[in-house]
């Protein structure tokens, strides 16, 4: 295994060397080693490149990594990954992706991931990208997911991005059946001139399924973030989404939520809110012995749940 | 000791805020300011805790001229503050908070500690974030909480009372009780409650950004509940 895929790894994901349980390693385009565990079988695709993850139902709070490093530059990964999870398990999937470039060529790493979730399955998905290196070539990461949720099914996803990645854009896509859930926390930090654009389409079409979702972002030096977001409640159904921004410098975030009610039972409601860091809270901690900068990070870290 | 003389504060909304205020605040006492409303008590806390810088005059903490001295050069020299409308942070939770006020990890017991003397319980609340879902009277009490955590010398209380319940204000009155027993320590509480003013060593009334009155509770206390009930006056004139 490549030095810097290790230091991605640990970046990543908490690995300490060894996973435990499935896996499937993904390095520079190919994948270097993967494992099955008793309840959950991974496949590799044969008309592209990918796999698919089948979770069985026995399959209880068990844990599978799907990590994706790139290490150098030139390097354009694109890979489909599908999760089947059957009715009643219950998961953790940690995902993931760093871009590491050491030349003026850029690195890319599109995942396309899909999400099945079967009545009555719990699945927790964490994903935490970054993009590190020297090298001028870009780090670029272009996640797109696709999830459908049966009948009191639960998918909650929690997304960290938190600076190196010079261009993402990240698109996802959801349908609720009656009962199910979908609860999304995404956290996005840009610096310097990096981009980062995020859409979420989320169709409720089953009774009494909801939707969370919770934005937090931070745009510092001259990035720009871009975030639109449509919850769409065809049916009686709960949806909240709530995106906050935080403009460092002369960071620039614009942001487009939408709520789409075509059902008088459809309860939608939307918080947004951008601008710089309250003055207040920076004095507040300040009072407590922390120094201005310190109280910047502070602040900055705990918005963004890092 | 910490020391102001002579504090004057002209602020571009409003000359005069404060105009040659002296007083003393000794370790081992409890001072109460109180005053009518917009007097300058607030702007003077803030002087004290570095958010304003005074016109003229100056701030001595044992001694030293601290009236240019930053608001976390301030905190490290043992002086803190309890903001009179808490701050509320996206993400930060009740743990953290005490913890940064605390200058490192705190145990979960001290932590305990610190809030049940203001009427909550640890359990309940350190995971909870420091934002709209907390009450006003719950975000108050937290904020006092962060300021005990310190274990500040010099601390300054800017109306602790308000937003607080009975029950939680007993504990409070208790907590201050407690500090005052501590020969380290020096309590400025801004304060208009009766239970404060009535466990103060010394009480500094200011009106219109002037001492009108200043000495030990038995010289001001008596006059001033007087003068509060038939007759009063807010800014101390005749009345009609």
């Amino acid at each position: 295994m490549d030095k810097i895929t290790e230091e991605i790894l640990r970046e990543i994901t908490d690995w300490d060397g060894v996973f435990s349980g499935a896996y499937s390693l993904r390095e520079n385009g190919e994948c270097i080693s993967f494992q099955n565990s008793d309840h959950i079988r991974i496949v590799k695709k044969e008309d592209k490149p990918g796999i698919d993850i089948y979770i069985s139902d026995k399959a209880q709070q068990e844990t599978v990594y799907i990590p994706a490093c790139v290490t150098k530059s030139d390097v354009h990964d694109l890979v489909y990954n599908d999760f089947h999870v059957q009715s009643g398990a219950d998961v953790t999937i940690v995902a993931g992706c760093g871009v590491h470039t050491d030349a003026e060529e850029g690195s890319n790493h599109n995942g396309i991931h899909r999400f099945f979730l079967e009545r009555g399955s719990h699945v927790v998905y964490k994903e935490k990208h970054i993009g590190i290196g020297e090298g001028g070539g870009k780090r670029v990461i272009d996640p797109v997911t696709y999830a459908e949720l049966d009948d009191g099914a639960v998918l909650e996803m929690e997304t960290l991005q938190l600076g190196g990645v010079n261009e993402t854009t990240r698109d996802t896509t959801a349908i609720l059946k009656k009962n199910a859930s979908l609860i999304i926390h995404e956290s996005i930090m840009t610096d310097n001139d990096e981009t980062a654009s995020t859409k979420f389409s989320v169709d409720m079409v089953g009774e009494d399924s909801n939707v969370d979702l919770i934005s937090r972002s931070v745009a510092k030096g001259n990035s720009f973030q871009e975030y639109s977001s449509a919850i769409n409640g065809k049916c009686r159904c709960k949806g909240h989404s709530e995106c906050d921004a935080i403009l460092v410098g002369n960071g620039r975030v614009n942001a487009s939520p939408a709520l789409n009610a075509s059902s008088i039972d459809a309860n939608l409601i939307h918080e947004a809110a951008i601008g710089k860091i309250a003055g207040e809270q920076i004095i507040k901690l300040m009072t407590l012995g922390l120094t201005e900068e310190e109280a910047e990070e502070r602040i900055i870290a705990g918005f963004l749940g890092a | 000791m910490l020391k102001l003389e002579n504090i004057t504060l002209n602020l571009p909304e409003k000359e005069n805020l404060l105009r040659n205020v002296s007083l003393s605040v000794k370790p081992g006492k409890l001072t109460v300011i109180t005053g009518p409303n917009g007097g300058g008590k607030t702007s003077l806390a803030k002087i004290i805790a570095g958010l304003y810088v005074p016109t003229s005059g100056f701030i001595y903490l044992d001694e030293e001229d601290i009236t240019e001295m930053s608001i976390t050069d301030r905190a490290k020299k043992g002086i803190a503050y309890a903001f009179q409308q808490p701050v509320s942070f996206k993400g930060i939770n009740v743990k953290t908070l005490m913890s940064i006020a605390a200058g490192g990890d705190m145990s979960e017991m001290r932590m305990c500690r610190i809030l049940e003397k203001v009427g909550l319980c640890a359990r309940d609340y350190m995971n909870r974030e420091m934002d709209s879902h907390l009450s006003g009277g719950e975000m108050k009490r937290i904020e006092i909480a962060t300021v005990l955590a310190r274990g500040a010398k010099y601390i300054v209380f800017d109306e602790p009372e308000a937003g607080i319940d009975l029950w939680s204000f007993t504990s409070l009155i208790q907590a201050f009780e407690s500090l005052k027993e501590d020969d380290d320590v020096a309590l400025l509480i801004i304060s208009h409650q009766e239970r404060i003013l009535k466990i103060a060593d010394e009480i500094v009334v200011i009106r219109d950004g002037v001492v009108s009155e200043s000495g030990t509770k038995d010289q001001v206390f008596p006059a001033l509940m007087k003068n509060n009930t038939d007759n009063y006056c807010p800014k101390g004139k005749e009345m009609f």
